[in-house]
């Protein structure tokens, strides 16, 4: 599955660098994040955009976005 | 963060940091109060000038939320020693620009060196006593005017990651270089019963002040809220700053928003402000007037919502 690491960014790097990621690599698409930010974005984004979207905890600030 | 400070008290305080208002406000005399607040944050926006113009529309507006008129500003400002001086320079001709078109005038200030530039100021202002306009007055029945549009976190957000086209931008910074003189100006004839400025925890954080200042819940109408569309598009494709989650976690236990509430529309609602508008907590009656004197002044502005009885929550947001 494509995956793309966006911990470490800021917004709204995480969410711009999702898009590109969904429009070059297409989807299921997997999103590492290391914030409760970039993770309600990337979530608003994806299913606005008519994508589902499912995500959990890596524990300690990670968290996994897997949109399909 | 402030629970564990000393509490000096002094008869003549009349609005101290008990309850969370704009700015503090010191009895002088019978005829005068002065109003003292400061403010200060890293660059919004990349220019310097219009940076400086920001911080300054930013920290009058306090004065202006508690019904008075800027006199006296201190500058505050950090800068790293690498910073060109003239871009040091751009800053505090923008703040010095707002100052004066607020009629005050800069007295001075303090400047630090920091890795990181922040610059704000120290303003004092007068007002009647009896003029004073908290934001914990409101009362049942009243009706809430809310002066410029919300947007401005969601859209500066989207600035840092060039998304804005230059139009866009100019709204943008038009907002939030827009003085809030001219709305308290409208405002003080119209005896109104509350007011405050919104900044920081969005327009929900600070109507949870005024809700809780006054016992009261408090009723939104959301498609009544005027929203910069682009910001509603952003918030769609989830360009929205981390602020706007922290005021979420910070005062949703306390909003019972309606299911047919936009997401994108609650969102923004959440959105932190800088240089925000002004909201007014006014008597129904003379509700018509002030939104007749806004428009006249040229500020933009609408009502928002009303004060009712105590519900469950301190805020209902409906559609």
């Amino acid at each position: 599955m494509n995956q793309i690491d966006a911990r470490g960014y800021s917004c709204p790097e995480p969410v711009l660098m999702t898009k590109k990621a969904l429009k070059e690599l297409g989807k299921p698409l997997t999103v590492l994040v290391d914030s409760e930010t970039p993770l309600q974005n990337i979530t608003r984004f994806a299913r606005n955009s008519g994508h589902t979207v499912a995500s959990r905890s890596l524990g300690d600030e990670e968290y996994e976005i897997v949109i399909s | 963060m402030l629970s564990g400070l000393p509490r000096n008290s002094d008869p003549n305080l009349m609005v101290g940091f008990d309850s969370s208002d704009d700015a503090a406000v010191y009895r002088i005399s019978d005829e005068l109060a002065m109003i003292q607040t400061v403010d200060f944050f890293p660059p919004v926006v990349d220019d310097p000038y219009t940076f400086g113009q920001i911080a300054a529309t930013n920290a009058l507006s306090d004065v202006y939320a508690m019904g008075g008129t800027p006199k006296l500003a201190m500058n505050l400002l950090a800068f790293p020693s690498c910073l060109p001086l003239d871009v040091v320079g751009a800053i505090l001709e923008g703040g010095a620009s707002k100052v004066t078109e607020a009629g005050a005038v800069i007295a001075g200030g303090h400047s630090i060196e920091d890795q990181e530039p922040k610059y704000g100021l120290c303003v004092t202002g007068y007002a009647h006593p009896k003029a004073i306009l908290t934001n914990s007055g409101a009362r049942e029945g009243d009706l809430l005017v809310l002066t410029k549009a919300l947007g401005t976190g969601i859209l500066s957000t989207a600035a840092k990651a060039e998304l804005l086209t230059p139009e866009e931008y100019r709204e943008m910074a038009g907002l939030m270089t827009t003085l809030n003189r001219a709305a308290a100006e409208a405002v003080a004839p119209v005896e109104a019963h509350a007011c405050t400025d919104v900044t920081g925890f969005g327009l929900l954080g600070h109507l949870k002040e005024m809700a809780e200042g006054c016992g009261s819940s408090l009723e939104l109408w959301a498609r009544a809220i005027p929203i910069v569309p682009k910001a509603l598009e952003l918030a769609r494709d989830g360009i929205i700053p981390g602020g706007a989650y922290r005021n979420m976690d910070f005062v949703g236990d306390d909003v019972q928003a309606d299911g047919a509430v936009p997401q994108e529309i609650l969102d923004v609602l959440y959105d932190p402000q800088t240089a925000g508008g002004l909201v007014i907590a006014v008597p129904e009656a003379r509700g018509a007037e002030l939104l007749s004197r806004l428009s006249d002044a040229g500020v933009p502005a609408a009502a928002i919502g009303r004060v009712g009885p105590r519900g469950e929550r301190l805020l209902r947001v409906k559609p």
